[in-house]
């Protein structure tokens, strides 16, 4: 009766990436009323500093709308639907991109789209990119909403580019030329690579020398290269964020319509609510077919007006960035710390909300069934919502994505204090929930099996 | 710096990236292009062309701006508004913020006089009126299945049911004979040629008010297609973007009415788009609304709306507004009565000219006939005459034949997005117009009139001819083709746009150049 897309669940939203959120709500921490809940570290959110965009609107009233420069802008934001946005927000945009990119690359305002989101601005790009049937190579571990957000209504298929701890995950060459083999032997074809940089769930920058292999093989292929920076604002340490976009400005050859960004606010602003995307391309083509399809989510025009106000006070967004960094920083090398003092090593990282947690010690077998039972005991009996690396397509069973950025200090405390215990009782789930054994087990891979409604990420 | 040809790029991209199923490169935009070029203004450009191809409703944003006003807590901006912040911009379930689901609930049983209660939790969100088309059109139907679609009908459907899906729209066809209603005979007819053409049909897309009669479903035949979708047990969509644009409560009857009285029909084959766009003058604030009494519709379409998701500081102010009843109790109604006054006007305007339109009680538009000025009763005929009225008579209207209306002669005027003053501008022009084709039509005897007639033709074709020379830098297509081609590629076909599906430069934008 319905379409195939609604009666199959290719959405991909049944991973335990998003069963793990589901607990979660049903037994949410908090300090004083529910002590003993599960802690939330498996959501990249920053939340830690809306206080500095708080204290600017305050000093800014002017931008509810009813009022600029001493006329009522109320009626033009009500009716402003131009899918080309409104100016003034994406020129802010650019500047503030650029200034992510210590003013390194500049980026043109009539190369931007506009989306509700970067979940819509990748989908966006598959539809502009790839028929469907056709793939994308995508590094692994990789962020796991890309299984809906490329695949479900495009049609398009990801093949995954292994990469492997023995390098810290990094991109090689040859595991390029392998993922492209593999599609090959599917009969798939190849339109382009997709990268997360800074990495999610890595939390590590590109080197230079990893994204001038990208353009090389993308130059070679004639292929796309998209690359998610959503996260450009968010790196604290060295080395520093490289973008594509430095990489290809300093190249002979002519690749600028082949490589596409893709930003958002969600994650360097704290505001996923209000749902701002954008795709940057010099393809004009892609340009012009993005735009026409951003019809379908466009931003609201009072967030683009308050975004634009916000973004092009440059006093505001160059003591914010360095704040937000150092925030993060403190946070990030809280939990490293706090993970090392148990014997648990994550990943050297230098950007992102979250840490790869090298948790391979603790399994009891070395394989994805291992890692869901080591997964079970955390949720449960630890209390921590993580993410097991096989939900981000990881080919090594044992690591964790565990989020640092949604929570207060002191939470992030209790969340160390719980796993300490747990590690010191021999990983037996001494914990605040006690011991649950095969029941929960049975219990989860019946909950794997299910279609069930998932909160949005 | 590296720019290259869309034909160069074309093996790059989709072939939905590189076709032309977006629908918007069509000669149609010249009348867009000669309000853009030329827009109106009482003081600063008063021969300029009038707007009246963009339905929007400009004549209750005053209500909205006061409650705004008076409401700072509803703004999360604000002193008073500023504690919410926090929780507002991390909000990004696809759920919804609660209350506004439930403010949006109270809003739509409102406008149908509360004769229909709806369920907070069965609300969807999309991007506008335009992303719960094409989500409802991925929920229900898989590429090259087809829905049926009365005509005339608005051209966005064709790029938003239609393009990125790969579903097809195949028309309904209705006639003035009687008043373009749906007709059973009509609608057996339709999907008989699909059935034939091999074509799945998967449902009915209807919109009720109509646009761009601006009509409203009598119960008999809302039954007629509840019974018809019942039977074929196909899905049924009813856009009711307009539904709190009716000048008169009594005079609209909302599907869901029917379903619950009629407890045979089928409710899972029903869905409801929705918008507010249009009833709230609010097009920039992209609050769209799927509303589906089938579960597994409801789910896939929550899953799907995080590719358009409306923002946390929308949904914030909106449940606030939405949920004070005594604010919406007087919006529905001062909205109904400015418009039932406005519609009043124009069309006793017209008809003082001895023009006529269809019959309507809703939206934000007429179906103004204008048969009578055709050379010929043909599409050429029409395209011609409406060169006229953008050039000549400089009014920016939408000719029927964009709207696959079956009969050449009719054209779809906005009255509801400009001031009285500009208004009377407008009608004005028609009644200068309407009465030089008459004086010369009624001092003429038949043979002369036919001259002058042909007169007026090649005037306008001259008018037409200059026109073009001078903007053929600007890429104006000479023929002006307003007919519909296929494209056989998977389904997607090449369709005009209505002109308010290209918004019009707002002041935002010139402002910042």
């Amino acid at each position: 009766m319905v379409s195939s897309k609604a009666a199959r669940n290719s959405h991909g939203q049944d991973s335990s990436y998003f069963l793990g959120w589901q607990e979660y709500e049903k037994n949410p921490y908090h300090p004083t009323n529910n002590p003993s809940g599960i802690i939330q570290m498996g959501l990249a959110e920053n939340q830690l500093s809306f206080d500095q965009i708080e204290s600017w609107l305050e000093s800014n009233p002017d931008v509810l709308g009813l009022k600029h420069d001493g006329a009522s802008v109320f009626r033009e934001l009500a009716l402003f639907q131009d899918y080309h946005g409104l100016p003034t927000f994406k020129n802010a945009l650019a500047e503030f991109m650029a200034e992510l990119r210590e003013n390194k690359v500049q980026f043109d305002p009539s190369n931007i789209v506009l989306t509700a989101g970067a979940t819509s601005a990748n989908e966006i790009l598959m539809f502009c990119l790839a028929d469907p049937g056709d793939a994308f190579l995508v590094p692994t571990p990789y962020y796991p909403g890309f299984d809906r957000d490329l695949k479900w209504r495009t049609g398009a298929e990801i093949v995954p580019i292994h990469c492997s701890s023995s390098n810290n995950f990094k991109i090689t060459k040859s595991a390029l030329e392998e993922a492209c083999e593999r599609a090959q032997k599917k009969k798939l074809r190849v339109k382009g690579v997709l990268v997360t940089n800074p990495s999610n769930p890595l939390g590590t920058t590109l080197t230079r020398h990893e994204l001038e292999i990208l353009v090389d093989f993308i130059c070679a292929k004639r292929i796309h290269l998209i690359s998610d920076e959503i996260y450009s604002g968010t790196c604290f340490g060295i080395p520093e964020f490289i973008s594509i976009a430095e990489v290809i400005g300093g190249r002979i050859d002519d690749v600028e319509d082949q490589v596409h960004i893709v930003y958002s606010l969600s994650k360097d602003l704290g505001l996923p609510g209000f749902r701002i995307g954008a795709i940057y391309s010099s393809n004009k083509a892609v340009i012009s077919a993005a735009t026409k399809m951003s019809s379908f989510g466009l931003i609201s025009s009072q967030t683009q007006y308050l975004l634009a106000m916000l973004l092009s006070d440059k006093h505001f967004t160059a003591s914010y960035i360095s704040e937000n960094k150092r925030r993060i920083k403190i946070r990030h090398d809280q939990l490293v710390e706090g993970l090392a003092d148990v014997g648990i090593p994550c990943l050297e990282s230098n950007a992102g909300l979250f840490c790869w947690v090298d948790m391979r010690h603790l399994l009891d077998k070395n394989t994805f069934t291992g890692e869901m039972e080591l997964w079970k005991k955390i949720v449960y009996d630890v209390g921590l919502n993580v993410s097991p690396g096989s939900s981000c397509h990881c080919t090594e069973p044992g690591w964790f994505r565990v989020c640092f950025a949604n929570m207060s200090t002191e939470t992030l405390d209790v969340a160390m204090q719980r796993l300490a215990s747990f590690v010191e009782s021999g990983g037996q789930g001494e914990g605040p929930k006690g011991s649950r054994g095969l029941k929960k087990l049975m219990y989860w891979v019946r909950q794997l099996s299910l279609a069930d409604d998932r909160t949005e990420r | 710096m590296g720019y290259q040809s869309v034909s160069e790029n074309s093996h790059l991209l989709s072939r939905i990236a590189a076709g032309d199923g977006h629908g918007e490169n069509s000669s149609y935009f010249d009348g867009w292009k000669a309000y853009d070029s030329n827009p109106f203004h009482p003081v600063s450009n008063p021969g300029g062309v009038i707007q009246m191809g963009l339905a929007e409703n400009l004549l209750c944003l005053d209500l909205i701006k006061e409650w705004i006003k008076e409401h700072p807590e509803a703004s999360i901006c604000t002193e008073e508004g500023l504690n919410y912040f926090e929780a507002v911009a991390n909000f990004q379930d696809y759920h919804g913020l609660p209350s506004f689901r439930q403010a949006l609930a109270r809003f739509m049983g409102k406008a149908r006089g509360g004769r229909v209660s709806f369920n907070p939790d069965s609300i969807v969100m999309s991007g506008g009126g335009t992303g719960a088309q094409e989500t409802l059109a991925f929920c229900l139907a898989d590429p090259g299945d087809a829905f049926l679609v009365p005509t005339p009908y608005y051209p966005a459907f064709d790029r938003d049911f239609c393009w990125r899906t790969g579903v097809r729209l195949l028309p309904i066809n209705c006639f003035s004979s009687n008043n373009f209603k749906l007709t059973k005979a009509a609608l057996e007819s339709a999907y008989e040629t699909a059935r034939k053409n091999n074509i799945r049909v998967k449902g009915v897309l209807m919109t009720n008010p109509s646009n761009p009669l601006g009509t409203t479903m009598d119960r008999d035949t809302l039954n007629t297609l509840l019974t018809f979708v019942n039977q074929k047990r196909i899905h049924l969509i009813c856009d009711e973007v307009f539904s709190g644009s009716v000048f008169n409560q009594a005079d609209f009857l909302s599907v869901c009415e029917l379903l619950d009285e009629e407890p045979s029909y089928d409710k899972s084959l029903i869905h409801i788009a929705y918008s507010l766009s249009k009833d709230l003058g609010l097009p920039g604030f992209r609050v769209g609304v799927i509303y589906s009494y089938n579960d597994t519709v409801v789910k896939c379409a929550r899953r799907m709306s995080s590719f358009g998701l409306v923002s946390s500081q929308t949904q914030h102010l909106l449940s606030h507004m939405l949920n004070d009843d005594d604010f919406t109790s007087k919006y529905l109604a001062e909205n109904k009565r400015r418009l039932h006054t406005r519609h009043e006007e124009f069309t006793s305007g017209l008809e003082k000219f001895g023009i006529k339109c269809l019959p309507s009680t809703a939206g934000l538009f007429i179906w103004m006939d204008l048969r009578q000025f055709l050379k010929e009763n043909t599409e050429n005929a029409e395209l011609k005459l409406w060169r006229v009225i953008i050039d000549d008579v400089k009014l920016n209207v939408s000719p029927g034949s964009s709207f696959r209306c079956t009969e050449p002669g009719w054209f779809r005027v906005c009255f509801a997005n400009m001031d009285d003053a500009t208004m009377h501008v407008a009608l004005k022009r028609i009644g200068d117009f309407a009465d030089k084709v008459k004086d010369e039509t009624t001092q003429l005897d038949d043979a002369t009139m036919h001259v002058a007639l042909k007169r007026i033709g090649d005037f306008a074709d001259k008018v037409k001819d200059e026109t073009t020379q001078l903007q053929q830098k600007k890429r104006f297509n000479k023929k002006l083709r307003l007919s519909f081609c296929r494209i056989n590629d998977g389904g997607i076909t090449q369709h005009l746009m209505s002109p308010h599906l290209q918004s019009p430069r707002s002041p935002l934008v010139k402002a910042s150049h």
